[in-house]
């Protein structure tokens, strides 16, 4: 599924990095550790966390992720949004809990 | 190929540029993919350390026809109890820094996990030194 799709179904804000959204999404990742993400998370992967500092964008990046989706209404920092749009990987946001979306996420990528 | 990078203690906005670079390098290089996501983790976790810990270090990266040879030197507190420091979950990463969802314990196990050869090497006061070295071919 692109990123494009599931914002759509899973109706995302889209923050920025809109040139990302044909991004393929291979599996889902949902942690607020760096270092978890770092070490465990598939490439091609939507990152679902409440961090938005712009170290996720060094972590989305090196790991090659699809988008990241910030839960509960967070917005990202203003130079986390800047790298989002220089490296075409898509901020999305949701005003759900992480737990929620983290489900309906989970649902429809698998489906 | 040979580069030298310098890394700022506290400064979380650039951490990270090192290992960005690099693995812009490593692809241009056509390294096998696997291996490049390897390095690229190590490296990114000990230059957050050097960042999330010391005052300031410098990162010294050699690049062979076969291998990768990267060597963090940083001016800082130093790790009392290198073993301890190994394992997964102990850390002594400020407040603000786990805030940050650093500091968990995970950075230099996942270093260990993503180098063929992990040398930690540090003197109470002073300074670390990390060296990671990879083979750039299966």
């Amino acid at each position: 599924m692109k990123v494009r799709e599931l914002v759509e179904k899973a109706n995302l804000k889209v923050f920025s990095g809109e040139k990302g959204l044909d991004n393929e999404i291979s599996g889902g990742y949902t942690c607020d550790l760096l270092s978890d993400v770092m070490g465990h998370a598939e490439a091609g992967s939507i990152w679902i966390t409440l961090q938005t500092h712009k170290n996720v964008m060094a972590i989305a990046s090196l790991k090659e992720l699809a988008a990241i989706v910030l839960v509960k209404g967070y917005k990202p920092d203003d130079d986390t949004f800047l790298q989002s749009n220089k490296e075409n990987i898509p901020i999305l946001g949701t005003d759900a809990e992480t737990f929620e979306i983290s489900g309906i996420i989970y649902h429809l990528i698998t489906r | 190929m040979y580069f030298e990078y310098e890394v700022v203690g506290g400064d979380f906005t650039n951490a990270g540029s090192t290992s960005s670079s690099v693995k812009k390098t490593l692809k241009q290089l056509n390294v096998d993919p696997v291996i490049i996501k390897r390095t690229v983790v190590a490296l990114y976790e000990a230059e957050v350390n050097i960042v999330a810990h010391a005052y300031k270090g410098k990162i010294y990266i050699n690049i062979e026809e076969d291998s990768i040879s990267i060597r963090l030197v940083d001016e800082g507190p130093g790790i009392p109890d290198i073993d301890k420091a190994m394992e997964i979950g102990f850390s002594t990463a400020s407040v603000s820094v786990r805030e940050m969802g650093f500091g968990a314990g995970m950075g230099l196990p996942n270093m260990k996990n993503n180098s063929d050869r992990l040398i930690v090497t540090s003197e109470v006061g002073k300074g670390t030194i990390i060296e990671i070295y990879n083979k750039l071919q299966q």
